[in-house]
């Protein structure tokens, strides 16, 4: 393999994995912030519960996103220096901006949650979390910013070959980053409240399993509480049973919320990167259907080899344009509009190596992102059905006592995940030949654009990429099996597992001098 | 228009200033998890002088190397994809720092938590390692070519400065520990800090003053030498201070020596901010690398605000972690 496809794996691959741990910090956290809100309005034991036990997973899986995050900030400069010379007037700043004013907050903030629980007054140390989940949100906010300036450049103008900022604000308000925005924050909340959900059924499905909880003639609920079971008494019910509600409820939301932004989405990218959109289609002829399925081999370019199968009169204009007889332009029609104005072969610049004079391949990966796009929609719709249907089952106030069931609510856990990696995947893959896709609107003599190919690092040789790339897909795998290990210990230990006092009960009198000295959450 | 590319390149100086006098104790605590701590609690006693801080000083790197990336691009981009191999390895570094942090409790076994013990020493000192030879490199000089991109292959950057650099920074880390571990703690652990602290620290600061002595005599500035001057005084003074038992000032002492050594380092390397080894004329300069006065004023308008507030609240989270931490105060 080549420098240049060696490192589009590596940022693919350490990306990806970032974005596993993220939605589920954005979302958790300020599920967490909520509860323990709650706990602090009405004083409710439940609610301390839940704010210590999904705060404890919430930490977790925090540091994975910390730990990995960090080499996103170097990636740019690493393997793709040529890239960073190019956008460093735009890009560096929301980047910058990101480490100074929303990391700084994310962490130490966090950093006073964690151990200040005693040593802070109850409204201060809420503050505290509230403070470094909105840091996180707001550093949701700035990195995209900078994604959708790659997306959509705006803002800027061609001084000495490169662009530089010109416009600020244009740049911070990219109307591409300000629908990307709410979209990533509701498609982080869908994976929060699919984890509450699947977590809780869990809890209540292993209450049943025990003997504590049973139901009555008409199914409903008798709470029952067993000394056997430290810290599984009638607040442990409750505990499940408002997250299994709280958690579907979210996640609908959050499904209703990705499709309205999503929609908006659309109708830019219809706009900004009309390949993209007639690659996510796998169209080939203009049109006006979507398709829900098609056959043959999408992958390949040869129009005649995609048949769809089912397909929605007027969807499409639908979501590119908002009625229902816009044609969208398919790719046989686009290709030579993109060559008119972006060339057809790669340029002889020293810059493309043995790529230069080759044949421009404007057509992104159709398989990628055609598949990627239903499978974004389909994951995320479907995690959303399944909520609905488990607040009707859990109705009565428990779950029914089917294995099989509760491994399905478990598993439904990934699928929200599944839908974030996909959206991803189809949109930086649909960008492609560009790294920077070129803006249409852009009038001037110099549209700012930028392929893939010229971006990687010059000096950087094959062997020092697979050597990375190798040694982080390893050590990812291998932290990724500890986490969900520990993630997994921490689930089935239930409440106790983040309050021990609640099995260990202490001499009270003894136990409240100790706790002045002792560390809450010590290491 | 010079002055924003020079309130850039000092802030630059200052923010990796800060990171080393910040990051320089956890990463030293982090190694010091294996050379002095000699028992689990111990080594609790620790984590947790800095488990509420060490993210927050983690971030100081990640917006020296952001800072760097927006007002002088050039540098970012040469430095690191030069510098490939060893940035690969500080990120694994701190990578398995981190997690072994906060991973380390979670699992009541010997073996798990000895195995992240490992973790934390070897990612501590691959990091500051890494650190150090990023930063001596980028004052004494790589061999770029006129785009700024490295000749010579993956390990073109390897010689005597780099390991100088190296070892001066994890000595300093080690010693900056030692100074915050007197500071932090109480009882036994306490007092073999400070021995250890006033023993060590003449020897272990020596590679930080060689350094910044070298980068001075190919620049040969009063004001660089007087940095130094300064810094030899106060590495003088804090051992002086740990050896009555003033734990504070040996601490503050510490400090200005490290800002008087990083304040000379960054002097004498002004108008560079990386030299090519091969050519003066490939030299990166705060003029050829940075950013353009749009985006730096931008910047600085943000940095003026963030700055201050970073640390007036990163300030006030070391006033409520104030208490001294002992062996006593970890619950079983
Ligand atoms: C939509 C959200 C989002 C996206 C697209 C990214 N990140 Fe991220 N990042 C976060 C949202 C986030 C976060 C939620 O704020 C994290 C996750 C866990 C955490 O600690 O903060 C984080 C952590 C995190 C950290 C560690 C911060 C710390 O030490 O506290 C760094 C340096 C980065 N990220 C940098 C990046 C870069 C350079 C990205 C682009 C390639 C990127 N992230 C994509
Ligand atoms: C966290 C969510 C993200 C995911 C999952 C993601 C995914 C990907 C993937 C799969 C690739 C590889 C594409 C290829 O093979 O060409 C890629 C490339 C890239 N992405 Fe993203 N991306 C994310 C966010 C970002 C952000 C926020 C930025 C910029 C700030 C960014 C910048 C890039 C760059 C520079 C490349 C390399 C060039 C390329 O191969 O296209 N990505 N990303
Ligand atoms: C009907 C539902 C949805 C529609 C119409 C939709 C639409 C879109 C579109 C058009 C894009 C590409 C933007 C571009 O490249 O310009 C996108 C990206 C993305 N989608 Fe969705 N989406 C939907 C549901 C979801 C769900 C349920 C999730 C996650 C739970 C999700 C997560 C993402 C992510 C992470 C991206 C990439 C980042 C971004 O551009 O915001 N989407 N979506």
């Amino acid at each position: 393999m080549e420098a240049l496809d060696i490192a589009r794996w590596q940022f693919g691959i350490t990306t990806v994995y970032h974005f596993l741990m993220v939605p589920l910090t954005i979302g958790l956290g300020l599920l967490v912030a909520v509860l323990q809100t709650c706990w602090l309005r009405t004083g409710k034991a439940e609610y301390l519960r839940m704010t210590k036990f999904w705060g404890k997973l919430f930490l977790i899986n925090f540091i994975l996103g910390v730990a990995t995050g960090i080499v996103q900030e170097f990636q740019f400069g690493l393997a793709w220096s040529e890239y960073s010379r190019f956008v460093g007037d735009v890009f560096g700043a929301p980047l910058a901006m990101e480490a100074l004013l929303a990391f700084f907050l994310e962490s130490t903030f966090l950093g006073l949650w964690i151990f200040g629980w005693k040593k802070l007054p109850a409204k201060i140390h809420l503050a505290c979390l509230w403070i470094a989940v909105l840091g996180s949100v707001v550093s949701a906010y700035f990195i995209l910013v900078a994604n959708s300036w790659m997306q959509h450049p705006v803002g800027v103008e061609v001084i000495n070959g490169r662009p530089q900022m010109v416009d600020a604000w244009a740049v911070f308000t990219n109307n591409t980053a300000l629908v990307a925005f709410p979209h990533t924050i509701f498609g982080a909340l869908a994976v929060a409240g699919g984890f509450l959900l699947g977590i809780s059924w869990y809890h209540l499905w292993k209450r049943r399993q025990l003997g504590i909880d049973t139901v009555d003639e008409k199914k409903r609920v008798i709470v029952g509480e067993s000394p056997e079971h430290p810290g599984r008494d009638k607040t442990d019910h409750k505990v499940w049973l408002r997250g299994l509600r709280i958690g579907a409820v979210v996640a609908m939301v959050a499904f209703a919320g990705t499709a309205i932004s999503g929609d908006l989405q659309g109708k830019l990218m219809f706009e900004q990167q009309p390949m993209k959109m007639a690659a996510a289609e796998a169209a080939c002829q203009n049109g006006t259907s979507f398709s829900v399925l098609s056959f043959g081999d999408v992958g390949s370019s040869n129009c005649n080899d995609v048949v769809a199968v089912i397909e929605v009169p007027g969807l499409l204009s639908f979501l590119a344009h908002g009625d229902f007889n816009t044609e969208v332009k398919g790719v046989s029609s686009l290709i030579p509009e993109y060559q008119a104005k972006y060339g057809s072969t790669l340029p002889n610049n020293p810059i493309y190596g043995d790529r230069a004079g080759q044949p421009i391949q404007y057509v992104p990966v159709m398989a990628v992102t055609y598949w990627g796009f239903r499978m974004m929609i389909g994951f995320g719709g479907l995690a959303a059905f399944a909520a609905f249907v488990a607040l009707i089952i859990a109705r009565k106030g428990t779950v029914p006592s089917s294995k099989w069931l509760m491994r399905l609510a478990v598993l439904g856990i990934l699928a929200p995940f599944g839908a974030n990696s996909a959206g991803w995947i189809f949109t930086e893959l649909g960008r492609q030949p560009f790294v920077v896709a070129p803006n249409p609107q852009m009038d001037g003599i110099d549209p700012v654009f930028m392929f893939t190919a010229a971006a990687v690092s010059p000096g950087v040789s094959a062997a020092e990429l697979i050597f990375s790339l190798v040694a982080f897909t390893a050590v990812y795998g291998v932290l990724l099996v500890v986490e969900v290990a520990l993630l997994v210990k921490y689930i089935r230990g239930g409440v106790p597992s983040a309050m021990p006092e609640l099995i260990e009960k202490k001499d009270s009198d003894q136990s409240q001098k100790d706790d002045d000295d002792v560390l809450a959450f010590a290491y | 228009m010079e002055t924003l590319p020079t309130i850039w390149f000092i802030l630059i100086a200052v923010l990796w200033a800060g990171y080393l006098f910040l990051e320089g104790f956890d990463l030293g605590v982090g190694m010091l998890m294996k050379l002095f701590a000699r028992e689990n609690r111990e080594r609790r006693v620790l984590l947790n002088t800095v488990g509420p801080v060490w993210d927050g000083n983690e971030v100081w790197l990640i917006t020296a190397v952001g800072a760097m990336f927006a007002a002088f691009p050039r540098w970012y981009a040469a430095l690191l994809s030069a510098l490939y191999l060893p940035m690969i390895l500080v990120l694994l570094g701190l990578i398995f720092r981190a997690v072994g942090f906060e991973y380390r409790g979670k699992v009541n076994s010997e073996r798990w938590r000895s195995g992240w013990d490992w973790a934390i020493f070897g990612g501590s000192l691959i990091s500051a390692f890494g650190v150090g030879t990023a930063l001596v490199l980028t004052s004494t000089g790589l061999p770029l070519n006129a785009n700024g991109d490295r000749v010579g292959g993956a390990f073109a950057w390897f010689n005597g400065y780099t390991l100088l650099g190296g070892a001066a920074v994890v000595l300093f880390c080690l010693i900056q520990a030692l100074a915050f571990l007197a500071l932090k703690t109480d009882g036994l652990l306490r007092a073999r800090a400070r021995r250890l602290f006033a023993r060590w620290a003449p020897v272990a600061l020596l590679p930080l003053l060689l350094w910044a002595v070298l980068v001075g005599v190919g620049g040969a500035k009063l004001i660089g030498w007087l940095a130094i001057a300064v810094a030899v005084l106060t590495a003088v003074a804090a051992v002086l201070a740990a050896r009555r038992g003033r734990e504070g000032w040996s601490f503050i002492s510490l400090g200005v020596f490290l800002l008087a050594v990083v304040g000379s380092i960054f002097y004498n390397l002004y108008p560079r901010v990386l030299p090519s080894s091969l050519s003066a004329s490939f030299d990166l300069t705060i003029q050829n690398a940075s950013s353009s006065a749009y985006t730096l004023g931008l910047m600085s308008v943000i940095a003026c605000f963030g700055v201050p507030l970073v640390l007036a609240y990163q300030g006030w989270t070391y006033w409520v972690f104030r208490k001294r931490i002992s062996p006593a105060s970890i619950p079983a």
